[in-house]
């Protein structure tokens, strides 16, 4: 069975064989024309400040662009399905007997090598990107660059665990990351304890507070449980913004204290990391450290959920993603199965936040907004819910892609030297979260590997499950 | 006393913006079961129609009638931003009909995140403010301490454009055949279809109708407070969804009832206890109310099908 299919106008059109050019024509203006409405005014004009009155600006030669572009890209898609609907008129011989299980696809054939070679990639990414750039503090850009994609790894798989596992959908994902966050800047700051006694106790407050917040919302399921969960996500943001006596309010927490290397403080004076292994001193050594401690982290998360799953509560989660009430007629705790769900993601979710806060040395609770929320949702659903490696790779492409809008320079050769390509970095994304859903709701890899096996491994299409039913 | 009564009035002018959007929630929700995330940014999108449209009538083409301004802005607004929800339905969200259910949500997650960052590239980020467009007010009554409460013309303008408006749709939807289709689709979708509604076409109509509203609610926020920017959606989409679930999901008086009780409660909530808090209180209330009674003041128990 293949996804459902989209049928649409254009679709049940261009089913006749030949391509036609006065319909397609007549469509792409239309659509021109719907964009004309839907940019006026709001593109047409531009309101602009000069003290307290606002003048307005026209645009018109922007929407003109802009229309013509739409009417462009409408032709080419006419052009498009007119020439597949005309291939698949004449059908060849392999599609008359199409099978009912739908194969995996060729990003499921590629992940057998591409755990390996993912792996020793980003163990060796500091010393690969040491040689390209041919110095340390040349690589200091990718190697952040690395941290930020391994955090949101790392993020995307404790998340993976109540979304993609559990199917439960959690939207306000980020308040366990702030939970963690905060733990360890109040605990080093107030206590004076060590990022490596704090990393534990942030682990388990979070979990803690991942059991008060699933506590109530045991009996919600689908929308609701996403909308309750978005709710708990900001109430825990607004309370760290107003209850400034404990947490500083908006201004955050700086000066954290920063990681060290079991002891040994990256400083260059006596008895720093630099000094006892009698290296030159560089401010790189606590970079290349954080990298691979997040890394470390991210492989944990990704060990644990792939033992849990082998479990009797893993395999509790995929059933009641399933089917809750099948689940809750054969007997199974659906309560502490929920629980653990939650409490285990959100543990996941405080050691990230401890990371992030030994890692920028300050913390406020505008890192921890709806966005972060929808970015993390973003990857696990890119990633095609449930699949660990699909996670990394959505990861890469979520974290790292826009950080290539910034480097897009050239487009400002022809957008003019006011163009900066990373403001549309966001809407770029909502647009992109919008066309995955579209293209390929069930992510982009979708198989299945099923926890118990009888005899051979047989992948299953992602079309086949229905997660995120409950 | 006299303040008890000025945050009455307050409360309610807030209320009839919350119901205009709510509406829109609950509609949606009635007819496809999908929460439109991206509803409050819709009503932000329309609110910036409406400044610029203002801005154009009064200082292009000079209308010096604040009354005549406001109507043509209306008229305009709405038909401009029911296009946008048009074209959101059609992108965004008809493509993934009989898609598993949460990929609706996720894609009008996709939808609010574009929206606000559409109007951000396009309008730039600061706050807009409006020039002062009405600004009379009637003293009802002076208390003791020299404290006057006051209804001001804008309110209203905004109660009456809101009870007006209300009684428009609430006919069209009782009334007519579109809205008989609508009850239809939400019933049962396939058994409409099977009579001969056109599905794809009413769900289209209900997100117009929808955008519509929301688009009243963002010009009468606007003559409300005067001043908008683009990250002005998310909160008051919340809170207009928590007024529709509090009115129960799917019920036309009850986003409207709903939305009322919002608003009073968030302006005796600012005026007697802590405005820092005010929106902690509207995201608690909107947890509480969807642990406690998912099916609120007026809708239907839902039914567990198995």
């Amino acid at each position: 069975m293949n996804a459902p299919s989209i049928t649409t106008a254009e679709q049940t059109q261009a089913v006749t064989r030949t391509f036609d050019l006065g319909a397609a024509l007549k469509d792409s203006l239309r659509t021109a024309l719907i964009t004309l409405g839907l940019s006026i005014p709001i593109l047409a004009y531009k309101t602009d400040q000069s003290g307290a009155d606002l003048f307005l600006t026209p645009r018109w030669g922007l929407v003109a662009i802009i229309c013509a572009i739409v009417f462009g890209l409408r032709m080419v898609l006419h052009a498009f399905t007119a020439s597949r609907a005309y291939r698949q008129a004449t059908p060849s011989a392999h599609q008359a007997t199409e099978p009912v299980h739908a194969e995996p696809s060729a990003f499921q054939h590629v992940s057998k090598f591409a755990i390996p070679l993912f792996l020793g990639v980003a163990l060796a990414f500091p010393l690969i990107i040491y040689l390209i750039q041919g110095g340390l503090n040349e690589s200091r850009y990718w190697v952040d660059l690395g941290i930020l994609i391994l955090t949101y790894v790392m993020l995307g798989w404790g998340l993976n665990i109540v979304v993609g596992l559990a199917g439960l959908l959690d939207l306000g994902y980020v308040a366990f990351y702030a939970v963690g966050a905060y733990s360890y800047a109040l605990l080093s700051t107030t206590f004076g304890l060590s990022f490596w006694i704090c990393l534990p106790l942030a682990g388990i407050l979070a979990a803690f507070w991942g059991m008060i917040l699933g506590f109530p919302v045991l009996r919600l399921r689908g929308d609701y449980l996403a909308i309750v969960t978005l709710a708990f996500g900001e109430i825990i943001r607004l309370v760290l913004i107003n209850w400034v006596d404990l947490t500083n309010g908006g201004a955050g927490i700086s000066s954290i204290p920063r990681a060290t290397f079991f002891g040994l403080p990256f400083t260059a004076g006596e008895g720093g990391f630099a000094q006892t292994f009698g290296l030159e001193f560089n401010g790189m050594h606590r970079i290349i450290f954080l990298y691979y401690l997040i890394l470390v982290l991210a492989l944990i998360t990704n060990f644990v959920t792939m033992r849990l799953r082998k479990l009797p509560v893993g395999r509790a989660w995929e059933a009641l993603r399933e089917d809750e009430i099948a689940c809750r007629s054969l007997g199974i705790n659906t309560t502490n199965t929920k629980l653990t769900a939650f409490a285990i993601g959100a543990m996941f979710g405080g050691f990230a936040g401890s990371f992030f806060a030994v890692r920028q040395g300050f913390v406020s609770p505008e890192s921890f907004n709806f966005l972060e929320s929808a970015i993390i949702l973003a990857i696990v659903v890119l990633g095609g819910m449930g699949s660990q490696i699909g996670v990394a790779i959505a990861a890469i492409v979520l974290v790292g892609g826009p950080e290539i809008l910034r480097n897009l320079t050239f487009l400002q050769a022809i957008f003019g030297s006011g163009f900066d390509p990373n403001e549309y970095r966001l809407l770029l994304f909502g647009a992109g979260m919008v066309a995955m859903m579209v293209w390929r709701p069930r992510g982009l890899i979708s198989e299945r590997e099923p926890s118990v096996i009888l005899k051979e491994r047989k992948a299953i299409s992602g079309s086949l499950v229905k997660e995120g039913h409950g | 006393m006299e303040i008890f009564v000025q945050q009455l009035i307050n409360g309610l002018t807030l209320g009839s913006i919350y119901g205009l959007i709510a509406i829109g929630y609950t509609m949606v929700f009635g007819i496809i079961g999908m929460v439109n995330f991206a509803h409050g940014d819709v009503f932000m999108l329309s609110a910036f129609i409406s400044l610029i449209f203002f801005l154009i009538l009064t200082t292009w083409l000079g209308i010096s009638s604040v009354a005549l301004a406001l109507l043509i802005v209306l008229v305009v607004a709405m038909a401009l931003t029911s296009l946008w929800g048009w074209a959101i339905e059609r992108i965004a969200y008809r493509p993934l009909r009989g898609s598993f259910r949460l990929a609706p949500l996720i894609s009008a997650i996709g939808v609010s995140i574009f929206l606000s960052n559409f109007v951000q590239v396009a309008q730039g980020a600061r706050n807009k403010p409006t020039p002062p467009m009405v600004q009379d007010v009637i003293v009802l009554f002076q208390g003791a301490s020299g404290y006057n409460v006051a209804l001001s013309y804008k309110q209203i303008i905004i109660m009456i454009t809101t009870a007006v408006l209300l009684t428009i749709f609430w006919y069209l939807v009782q009334k007519t055949s579109l809205g008989r289709a609508q009850r239809a689709c939400e019933q049962d979708r396939k058994m409409a279809a099977l009579l001969g509604i056109n599905v794809d076409r009413t769900i289209s109509l209900t997100f117009v109708i929808g955008a519509a509203l929301a688009s009243v609610a963002g010009t009468m926020y606007l003559l409300y407070y005067g001043v908008v920017s683009f990250n002005d959606g998310f909160v008051p989409g919340v809170k207009a969804f928590t007024a529709a679930v509090l009115g129960g999901i799917g019920s036309l008086p009850g986003a409207v009832l709903g939305g009322l009780i919002i608003g009073l409660i968030e302006t005796f909530w600012s005026a007697y206890f802590s405005i820092e808090y005010k929106d902690v209180a509207a995201f608690s209330i909107l947890a509480i109310v969807l642990i406690f009674m998912p099916s609120g003041i007026l809708g239907r128990p839902e039914v567990e099908k198995v």
